[in-house]
């Protein structure tokens, strides 16, 4: 089946996301009081060697297991929409304690609540895609 | 074996992991971005009709639909197989600052306050995780990505519309922290 790596790909990052504790909501509380590394600490491995492979990849024209080339599309520039979209994640990220990977991981850990957030954060994506031409990008 | 993958994991082994669950997209030939999952679950839900955003082939982003099916399996596994119960091991900083907000030392990942059935129908938590998933759904499709998207994909490749992404994390989640979250609680 052509999409069992990617339900394997999850699978990893389901086990590692619980097993180091970034789906709970005390260690993202304990990030944004700045009293503990570990969340820093995670993220901040993940973008160095994330830094290095990116490089390593750019360099060499290293291509996908099909043969195509790997290609990065940078975002276009802007600051408001990346600030203010940003922020908006932000406020909600530090309340449920969960970005988008973390609330799905969440629902396998069966903390059945998380559904709510789940829903809101569909409501949420519909709503911009209905207004987005009205917001500054 | 078993007992001692059921310990919580260090954060090099997360780190190490996330990346390299980034680079197995990569070469799988897509990219690590999880909450442009949510725009093509409103899109399979048939949002195309009334909005143009959601107006695209839905299916050819099935691949990380089932990336997202393999992280709640995931979480299945870990907390049916690899867990040893323990609670979040937290800083007594955040256990204290926690404690004057009304929210008990952790007994296990999430806060009772927030993730017990009893507590998520209230009406004060119905509304924090209705209102701030909307807003992570919301604020994510406008900054163009998540954690994964931005902060993980987008800062390896030293992007700078990243970089002002994730200080909008930030200033948004001290916002919540410092000044909403007492005023809630």
């Amino acid at each position: 089946m052509k999409g069992l790596k990617f339900i394997i790909a999850g699978i990893l990052f389901g086990i590692v996301m619980s097993k180091s504790e970034a789906i709970s909501w005390f260690r993202i509380q304990e990030m944004f009081r700045f009293q503990s590394f570990h969340m820093y600490g995670i993220i901040g491995t993940a973008v160095i060697l994330g830094v290095i492979i990116t490089y390593v990849i750019k360099k060499y024209k290293l291509r996908d297991f099909q043969g195509n080339p790997i290609v990065f599309t940078p975002k276009e520039m802007s600051v408001p929409r990346y600030l203010i979209g940003g922020t908006i994640f932000g406020l909600g990220w530090a309340s449920t304690g969960a970005c988008p990977g973390p609330m799905f991981v969440n629902i396998g850990y069966q903390y059945w609540a998380i559904l709510i957030a789940v829903g809101g954060a569909i409501a949420g994506t519909y709503l911009y895609g209905a207004i987005k031409d009205r917001l500054p990008h | 074996m078993l007992e001692f993958l059921s310990q919580p994991w260090p954060w090099y082994t997360s780190g190490l992991v996330i990346a390299f669950v980034m680079v197995l997209l990569l070469f799988f030939g897509k990219s690590f971005g999880v909450s442009a999952n949510l725009r093509t679950i409103c899109s399979a839900c048939g949002a195309g009709k009334n909005v143009k955003f959601f107006d695209f082939n839905w299916r050819s982003q099935t691949w990380n639909l089932l990336f997202l099916v393999g992280a709640v399996i995931g979480g299945f596994i870990a907390s049916e197989f690899l867990s040893n119960g323990e609670a979040v091991q937290i800083s007594q900083a955040t256990i204290q600052d926690l404690r004057a907000m009304g929210i008990s030392a952790p007994e296990g990942i999430q806060p009772e306050e927030i993730f017990s059935l009893e507590a998520a129908f209230t009406l004060k938590g119905f509304l924090i995780l209705l209102l701030g998933g909307f807003a992570i759904g919301f604020g994510a499709r406008y900054a163009g990505g998540c954690t994964s998207g931005h902060a993980i994909s987008g800062l390896s490749n030293l992007q700078l519309p990243s970089l002002i992404a994730v200080i909008g994390f930030f200033i948004g989640g001290l916002l919540t922290t410092w000044v909403l979250m007492p005023l809630i609680f």
